[in-house]
């Protein structure tokens, strides 16, 4: 005579004690399996008295429903309990994987070149060690011209090869020149670049420094395209209520010149140095000025980067020290 | 430049406060750096009113005034100044005020204090209290119609507006320059001083000559010669506006000729006649070891380059720049040889450069470059003040030698062109009042066009658009309109090298490195730290004048800064280093520019730190710099190869390899030899990446195209591998993938030890097999495993372990 009341109490038992998953399928198949321990007695129904069939097969049957019923809910406890989980100390350090960073340089003078392809520019680049005649005579400022005090240079030593005068860019601006070498109107195009000054350096002051030059050449843009231009850039760069202001500067290269300030903080700042392109620079690339005329500008992406992030000592930015540095993490 | 607004406001009118006249000539191109104040601040000085004179109670000769300056309650203040009297206007003392005491003459604060009994509020001050002059009979009355409580300083004191000329602008160097800045702001005209003065019958040039040697440095002389003068003090008048302008009076004549000069922009120099030889001038190149004695008492030798002023025998001025001691002006000095010339810049700028510090007041101006044609116009007005303030009688006419007389043209300028570059269409009248305010003679010339000539105190009007500049700024680039960019966007350049040094930072910082941009400069021991190719003493550019002496040489590798900026930040690196820079290296080329080459250094070292979770910590080594590498590889979707040691003098052999990409050398990776890193002051170990941006944009995949993945199941298996101890895992890695059904490999043991023969290593790969178009079979696998391991066995002995 089978005990079902034992085998239910073994049973439910067993179950209460299975914890998991893997544990549940393994009561399962030692119960409810093919050759599960009720499986066999219902199995073994038919080799039983008559009499005792029906009892014990009714029986078996119930109990497997019940068992079937009690896995169910078992599991539906368990997953409860894991949704519950267990207590850690979310407290400690997470297992972080390293941040990197660009170079505040970097950042801002990607931040200046988004804003002017936004604006249909191309960018190009130029060699930093250039002739003097492009970075000077070309640009109408000869020999012995008084504006020349207006970019202290580093030369290149003669090699005594004969070849012409060289010297570090003191502007991104030859680029300007050479440019146009090679390309017609429409000309829509920036120049970032490093430059160099023979300067002492202080606070507001480096000697390598990088520039961004622009350059567009049309038919008949006048000093109206300039303004709305260079004002779309400084909204863009700066927000859209900051306050600009032109005022007359003077470059060889430029007619009529002048300078950008933004108010910022309540002082007026320089930002940049623009102008019309001078007649005589559109006639030398080949291109008739009475038709074609546009206008050329040039900034540093330091002084932008320090407005930005409020740095006020330019010579962090070549100090590299990886706690200013680390400070750009996650910037764009 | 010093523009004392005293002097200013003798040859224009302006109706508006400093601070907007400032305003609107920075605006114009004059850019004014400061508003001064001369003759002190008087902080807390007012203008006040006696309003009611009362008898000390206590003293006979003391007062107590009652003074309105503005304040709701007037003070009353005790006074001893006999010419007090009720009703006067003077300059009032507040508590608080900084005054100069009058018996000590040093500066003082005042204090409220008690005279006699009774307090007083503040003073009623004197010349000498105010530091004005030496004067303390009596109280200063002022004469003025300013209101009470105007500060002193706006009444008594002098404005100077610092200017700070553009190198076009000699004449914003001068006061008449800017007056006409002014003029042309507010639309008026500016009253000329006077250059008229009586002649004699005798001619100059029976008296003197000038003879100039050297035209290009000298293109014009004039000479003016005025006999009995009396040199003596100017006039208090001009003694006070050299003054303000921060120059010391002298004598007349030396007076004139700076109050000129400051006047015109024009620098003169006045000679003692009677002590040139021969009574004449010469301009020419000084002689050899020739020297001069300067009015500042130095004594120069001068080289054969120095343009000197000369008379028969000797040098008796450094031209442009100083004049000589010898035939200075002098109390006994009767009569002057009035010099007004112009020099060539470049000539005063290479003396200047040679014989000065900083340079004078006359070659700062001449460094401009000057109009020649100005020297007759200042010439004139430094005679007829001479004449005016010592005496004396000038001979006929001006001995005037010009060899660089050149024809003024005409700038035809088209109506049309204003519209085109300005975009604003002025009226001609407006047009021509403001270049007529500006001095520029204009003509009309119908039907659309104006004719215009540069005045004789400018250079800058030579092509149409100079006019226009003249317009537009008068007119105010603020009042301009502005407009967006009209027109076709050009195609832009293509730039390889550019955007994969883009690319590379952005994986490189992605990978948890930190970018630094380094200075291009290099030691010359420093170049020996460039990998391969020996870069030579020659081929490196060599500057001529570097910021710092010692690193005198444009970077051939970005090491050597690298190395620095990695020792400099060790400390602060918890956690491991890593940092990279994009940058050009510079080759030289005899005779042409340099070829700068764009590379990329990427330097990682320090220590991986322990973690809470279990991890201990290890010094970062090559495998953590060659995942950089595997990961930058992986990220710009090109396929790196490594080839053991780098032949490279600054990486250690052994844990050094060479990067290639398509069978080409494009850059290194290795450990720095620790002498080097040593020599640097960095600790540990420190591991090297260098690529070619250069040499690697050719070989990046131009497809974007990617092939669709197998929908098919992987089989995979391991395969566990006795070889030689030093065989490359790397090279069985790639015998192994030559399979055409493997897809994928991962080594993920190596043991040497029990069970593994002496000299032999394991080695355990997962392979992953998997076909594009069908489920693999057993056989399938059996068969390829097969022909691996037969592979295997024959290209490395290899045999398999407990198979």
């Amino acid at each position: 005579m089978v005990d079902l009341e034992a085998l239910e109490a073994e049973a439910r038992a067993s179950l209460a004690d299975a914890g998991d998953e893997p544990t549940l399928d393994a009561w399962r198949v030692e119960w409810l399996g093919r050759r599960g321990r009720l499986t066999s007695v219902l199995r073994s129904v038919r080799e039983l008295p008559a009499d005792e069939r029906p009892i014990i097969g009714a029986g078996a049957n119930r109990l497997k429903g019940a068992l079937e019923d009690a896995v169910s809910a078992r599991r539906a406890e368990l997953l409860a309990a894991a949704d519950q989980g267990t207590s850690i100390d979310v407290t400690l350090p997470g297992r972080r994987p390293p941040l990197g960073s660009l170079h505040p340089i970097t950042l801002t003078r990607r931040m200046m070149e988004r804003t002017f392809r936004d604006m249909g520019f191309d960018v190009v680049e130029g060699p930093d060690v250039e002739l003097e005649e492009y970075n000077f005579d070309r640009l109408r400022i000869p020999a012995g011209h008084p504006a020349r005090d207006m970019w202290d240079t580093i030369w290149i030593a003669d090699d005594e090869s004969g070849g012409p005068r060289q010297l570090l860019r003191t502007h991104t601006s030859p680029m300007q020149i050479r440019y146009l070498e090679r390309r017609k109107p429409p000309i829509r195009v920036i120049v970032p670049g490093t430059c160099y000054r023979y300067e002492a350096t202080d606070a507001t002051h480096e000697w390598m420094l990088t520039q961004i030059e622009g350059l567009v050449i049309d038919r008949d843009l006048s000093f109206a395209h300039l303004k709305g231009t260079l004002e779309a850039f400084v909204r863009r760069m700066f927000g859209a209520d900051i306050e600009t202001r032109f005022r007359c500067d003077y470059f060889p290269f430029v007619e009529p010149g002048a300078e950008l300030g933004v108010r910022w903080h309540g002082d007026w700042l320089e930002v940049l140095g623009c102008g019309m392109v001078h007649p005589e620079i559109i006639e030398d690339a080949g291109l008739d000025p009475q038709q074609y005329t546009g206008f050329a500008f040039g900034m540093g992406v330091e002084r932008v980067a320090m407005l930005r992030y409020g740095v006020r000592d330019i010579r962090h930015f070549y100090r590299n020290d990886v706690r200013f540095l680390r400070q750009f993490e996650g910037r764009r | 430049m010093d523009v004392p607004l005293k002097w200013l406001a003798q040859y224009v009118d302006w109706d508006m406060s400093v601070e907007e006249l400032a305003h609107r000539l920075s605006m114009a191109g004059a850019e004014v750096e400061a508003i001064k104040r001369s003759g002190g601040e008087w902080e807390q000085v007012v203008v006040g009113r006696v309003a009611a004179v009362d008898q000390h109670p206590n003293a006979d000769r003391l007062h107590l005034a009652t003074v309105d300056f503005g304040a709701d309650e007037p003070l009353q203040v005790v006074c001893g100044a006999p010419n007090l009297a009720q009703g006067q206007t003077i300059a009032f003392a507040q508590v608080g005020a900084h005054l100069i005491d009058p018996s000590t003459r040093e500066p003082r604060r005042l204090r409220k204090g008690k005279i006699r009994g009774i307090t007083s509020l503040g003073m009623v001050c004197s010349e000498r209290e105010l530091g004005l002059s030496d004067e303390h009979e009596g109280i200063l009355v002022l004469d003025t119609d300013a209101a009470l409580g105007t500060p002193l300083a706006d009444v008594l004191g002098d404005v100077v507006l610092d200017i700070k000329p553009t190198p076009n602008r000699p004449d914003h160097f001068s006061i008449l320059g800017l007056a006409r800045e002014v003029a042309a702001l507010t639309r008026s005209a500016v009253r000329e001083p006077s250059a008229t003065y009586p002649e004699s019958t005798v001619s100059a040039r029976e008296r003197t000559s000038v003879e100039i040697e050297d035209a290009e440095g000298c293109p014009r002389y004039t000479a003016i010669l005025i006999d009995g003068v009396t040199v003596g003090p100017s006039p208090e008048w001009m003694q006070d506006a050299l003054s303000s302008a921060g120059m010391r009076p002298i004598n007349n004549i030396v007076d004139v000729t700076n109050y000129v000069m400051l006047e015109w922009g024009q620098p003169l120099h006045a000679f003692d006649y009677e002590i040139l030889h021969e009574g004449r001038i010469v301009v020419r190149r000084a002689r050899p070891a020739e020297r001069i004695e300067l009015l500042d008492g130095s004594e120069l030798k001068l080289e054969t380059d120095d343009l000197v002023i000369a008379d028969a025998d000797r040098a008796v001025a450094l031209a442009g720049i100083m004049g000589g001691a010898d035939s200075e002006i002098s109390d006994s000095t009767t009569t002057v040889l009035l010099e007004t010339a112009n020099f060539q810049e470049s000539s005063i700028r290479r003396s200047r450069a040679r014989h000065t510090e900083g340079g004078t007041e006359a070659s700062r101006r001449f460094e401009k470059s000057l109009n020649p044609e100005l020297a007759e116009l200042a010439a004139r007005r430094a005679a007829a003040l001479i004449v005016e303030t010592a005496g004396g009688k000038a001979f006929a006419g001006i001995v005037d030698t010009y060899p660089g007389k050149a024809h003024t043209p005409q700038v035809v300028v088209p109506q049309r062109r204003i519209s085109q570059i300005l975009s604003v269409q002025p009226s001609v009248e407006e047009v021509r009042g403001i270049l007529s305010a500006l001095g520029i003679s204009n003509r009309w010339l119908p039907p659309d066009r104006f004719a215009v000539s540069c005045p004789p105190w400018r250079s800058d009007i030579a092509v149409p658009d100079d006019v226009v500049e003249e317009v537009g700024r008068v007119l105010g680039y603020d009042n301009l309109p502005s407009e967006p960019l009209p027109g076709a966007v050009p195609d832009p350049d293509i730039d390889r090298e550019r955007d994969l040094g883009e690319r590379i930072r952005d994986v490189l910082t992605g990978l948890g490195l930190r970018e630094i941009i380094t200075y291009v400069t290099v030691q010359e021991s420093e170049l020996s730290l460039t990998a391969s190719e020996a870069t030579s003493e020659t081929s490196s550019v060599r500057l001529q004048n570097p910021m710092n002496a010692a690193q005198d040489r444009l970077r051939t590798s970005l090491r050597p800064r690298g190395l620095e900026t990695f020792a400099s930040n060790q400390r602060e690196a918890r956690g491991g280093l890593g940092i990279y820079e994009v940058g050009k290296t510079f080759k030289a080329r005899p005779g042409r520019q340099p070829i700068e080459e764009r590379v990329v250094l990427a330097l990682v070292g320090g220590e991986a730190p322990a973690s809470v979770h279990g991890e201990a910590a290890r010094p970062l080594d090559f495998y953590d710099a060659k995942g950089v590498l595997e990961q930058l590889a992986a990220g710009l979707d090109v396929e790196l190869g490594l080839q053991g040691g780098a032949d490279d003098a600054a990486l250690v052999g052994g844990e050094s390899a060479q990067i290639t990409a398509r069978g080409k050398p494009v850059g290194v990776l290795g450990k720095l030899m620790p002498s080097l890193a040593g020599q640097f002051g960095i600790e540990g170990d420190v591991f090297a990446l260098e690529l070619s941006v250069a040499a690697l944009a050719p070989v990046l995949r131009e497809s974007e195209t990617v092939p669709s993945p197998s929908i098919y199941p992987a089989a995979v298996e391991d395969l566990a591998l006795i070889v030689d101890r030093d065989a490359a895992a790397g090279e069985l890695a790639a015998a192994i993938g030559g399979n055409g059904l493997v897809e994928a490999i991962d080594l993920f043991d190596i043991y040497e030890g029990d069970q593994i023969p002496a000299g032999k290593k394991s080695l355990a790969f997962r392979v992953y097999y998997r076909s594009p178009d069908r489920t693999l079979t057993d056989r399938d696998v059996e068969k390829a495993r097969r022909g691996i391991v037969r592979r295997l066995e024959s290209q490395f002995k290899a045999t398999l372990r407990d198979s």
